[in-house]
């Protein structure tokens, strides 16, 4: 079996890359088309939007009826056929989010260096991903990560436990998304947030309900296509405007040093790169309290460890163990045909994120130089007409008026503006002053980036829910057709719930994917990493740790959360994670070792996932699924 | 098989050493970085925007292709 796919791989590499090569020259035909007609005065804004959304989601529903399937291994695991780069790309995909895509360059735009714990977190999760966990998954080489944790840690209690830490963290996820979709719509196409989730749920739908992952991989190969092209492409526009430098990546070092000046001219207190300049509050609370319709608390701000790097360095810990951690990302590298292409593929799906990621900070300076140069200073009257635009939709507002905190002399101070975190990529299109096309073609990014994240972690909840409790816990003889029907149904319900809890748009939601990766820091990633290399460790052990370890870390982060006079060394509670993970560790050894050794088969799990081969004296992992070996 | 062990957890180890120098060792220092500028770039802003991100693209491909090696050369691989 596995000889004849590896055969195979070549040639279904070719014909995907000829695939792909064309879809990315017919993608950027159609925007040239489009800008041309757009030109030529053919065609409105409204119109341009509702191409790019026909097109993209038109051609998302292809390749998911095209990937239909009735077959459990390319429902849940893509029949482990995907080869190591067309992975990387989906991964991509799959780990770039809404919040990728449009709030992170605009995070950094108002925090400067802090922002950067999102940006070396977010991506050096990838180092321990590589090194401790992807090579063993795939070996291991089952369906979902809670099948992971129940056969290493024998037995359906830490299963179900597991499935049910994996449905919290990836359904807040995935409403976070499902509320990017309709933010996005209603920009894209002027339609109403309600229309767009809908919307954009039935986006959603057409590629994972018919072809589960299979679909869903091929689906987010695409998507990184339209999300990466539509990121770059107005940032390097900006950077030819404003320094004649194609390459934005390396430009933006000019950007930063006109900041620096720009900065200093204004006697502005902030200092774009100074580190650690932001101080702990219970904003966030206030600010949920609010939009909920509780009676908010009061505002407190606690400066004590402002200029101390402890923060920033448990932030940068828990997003990194938080990414090793996540559910969805672990389960791509079961979709690999190989150990050895598993360990090539994390090395590609971060180079694909790397495109992004370092380009962000460029995105960030350069709309940083052009407001600081261009609006900061300048009479209320004259200022560019895209503050008009924005200030319109509220991610903008400018409050000289006394009324407003403002000094009402008519002239913009730094402190009189205000931006939301949203608007630097939306925005770049028209302070760059390009066509409405590459706004459209942002726009279209933008929804590829939040419906690829969505269909990635819709799959990991029906998978925990048909796979792990119904077919694992509850009904160990159904058949593959129910399994698979019940998959599909948990599809619907789980995006249907998902647009239920998005519908208020609330920015609770947002809050608590941050926190989703001190959660999965403090309760998989230990767990994950003591099973593979320590095998000792035992189920009681596990279970207690992840307890333990999510106890500690929730008690912290509800209690900074509303009181930021509550921290230890100034963490706040987005970090909170670095101190459950310690616990967990030390749970799990002290527990695993005051009860008994895990059984012989266990330890021989481990020993087999530790070698890249096929063992020779038959310890077969899959014998328990039975499942037919998919036919390429 | 315990010597491959060996040689991998050796490897993960150097390799992870590293990641936690370019990750974590220069935040402390991350002022006193930014004042040596170079094409523009604050170094202490540029290793936590680009900098430390290369690094982790190559040590992955590295263990990529280290461990690659190491399973042929014990016999590990399943060609």
């Amino acid at each position: 079996m596995a000889v004849a796919q590896k055969r195979s791989i070549p040639v279904w590499q070719n014909y995907l890359a000829r695939r792909y090569g064309l879809f990315t020259i017919g993608l950027i035909i159609f925007s040239f088309i489009i800008g041309l007609l757009e030109y030529a005065g053919v065609l409105g804004t409204r119109s341009i939007g509702y191409l790019f959304l026909m097109l993209t989601i038109g051609m998302y529903a292809l390749i998911g009826i095209m990937s239909r399937t009735k077959h459990l291994d390319e429902y849940y695991v893509a029949g482990r056929a995907v080869p190591a780069i067309a992975n990387g790309m989906a991964t991509g995909a799959d780990w770039m989010s809404a919040a990728s895509f449009i709030s992170m360059a605009g995070t950094l735009w108002l925090l400067g260096y802090d922002g950067l714990a999102y940006i070396m977190g977010w991506t050096g999760g990838y180092v321990l991903l590589a090194l401790l966990f992807a090579p063993y998954i795939r070996k291991f080489g089952q369906y979902t990560i809670p099948d992971f944790v129940g056969a290493r840690y024998g037995g359906n209690r830490a299963r179900v436990v597991s499935s049910i830490a994996a449905i919290l963290i990836s359904f807040t996820y995935v409403t976070a998304q499902v509320s990017g979709v309709g933010i996005i719509m209603s920009r894209l196409v002027g339609v109403d947030y309600k229309i767009g989730v809908v919307v954009g749920l039935l986006g959603v739908l057409v590629c994972s309900f018919l072809g589960g992952m299979k679909a869903v991989t091929w689906t987010q190969v695409a998507q990184y296509i339209i999300l990466i092209i539509a990121y770059l492409v107005p940032v390097t526009m900006l950077s030819l405007a404003l320094t004649g430098s194609p390459i934005p990546q390396l430009s933006y070092g000019r950007a930063l040093q006109n900041i620096d000046r720009l900065e200093r001219e204004l006697g502005l207190q902030t200092q774009y790169t100074k580190p650690f300049t932001t101080g702990l509050s219970n904003q966030s609370a206030i600010d949920s309290a609010k939009q909920i319709g509780l009676t908010p608390p009061e505002l407190k701000v606690v400066n004590d460890w402002k200029g101390t790097p402890w923060n920033f360095l448990a932030l940068l810990a828990c997003l990194m163990l938080g990414t090793a951690g996540l559910p969805h990302i672990l389960i791509r590298f079961y979709t690999v045909p190989s150990v050895k292409e598993s360990r090539k593929s994390v090395g590609y799906a971060l180079f694909f994120i790397f495109l992004l990621y370092f380009t962000a900070p460029a995105y960030a300076a350069f709309s940083r130089w052009e407001i600081l140069q261009n609006v900061v200073g300048q009479r209320i009257d004259q200022l560019p007409a895209w503050t008009e635009n924005y200030a319109r939709t509220g991610l903008l507002s400018i409050n000289d008026d006394p009324a407003k905190g403002g000094n009402g002399d008519g002239i913009l101070q730094f402190n009189e503006l205000k931006i939301g975190g949203d608007l630097i990529v939306l925005a770049t299109p028209e302070i760059a002053g390009l066509p409405y096309t590459v706004a459209a073609l942002v726009a279209a990014g933008g929804l590829a980036a939040a419906l690829s994240t969505a269909d990635g972690l819709l799959v990991v909840i029906a998978s925990a829910v048909a796979h792990d409790i119904f077919y694992k816990t509850l009904r160990p003889n159904a058949s593959q057709r129910t399994r698979i029907a019940v998959g599909k149904a948990m599809i619907l319900v789980g995006a249907s719930a998902a647009a239920l809890a998005a519908m208020p748009k609330l920015a609770l939601i947002a809050q608590m994917v941050a926190w989703a990766f001190s959660l999965a820091a403090a309760s998989f990633f230990p767990i994950l990493l003591l099973g593979i290399f320590w095998k000792r460790a035992n189920g009681a052990g596990a279970i207690a740790g992840m307890i333990g370890g999510l106890v500690v870390t929730i008690s912290y982060m509800v209690g900074n959360y509303f009181d930021p006079a509550f921290n230890i060394l100034g963490i706040s509670h987005v970090g909170a994670g670095i101190f459950g993970m310690p616990v967990n560790f030390a749970l799990t050894i002290i527990v695993s070792l005051l009860t008994q050794a895990p059984p012989l088969e266990i330890q021989r799990l481990v020993d087999s996932l530790r070698r890249p081969d096929n063992e020779p004296e038959g310890h077969d992992l899959r014998k328990d699924t039975g499942e037919a070996v998919p036919a390429h | 098989m315990t010597a491959y062990w060996r040689s991998n957890l050796r490897l993960i180890a150097v390799l992870l050493l590293i990641w936690f120098a370019v990750s974590y060792l220069p935040v402390p220092f991350a002022e006193q970085l930014n004042r040596i500028v170079i094409a523009g770039f604050p170094l202490g802003y540029y290793i936590g925007a680009q900098g430390a991100l290369i690094v982790y693209v190559v040590l992955i491909f590295y263990y990529a292709w280290r461990m690659n090696r190491l399973d042929r050369e014990y016999g590990l691989d399943d060609d």
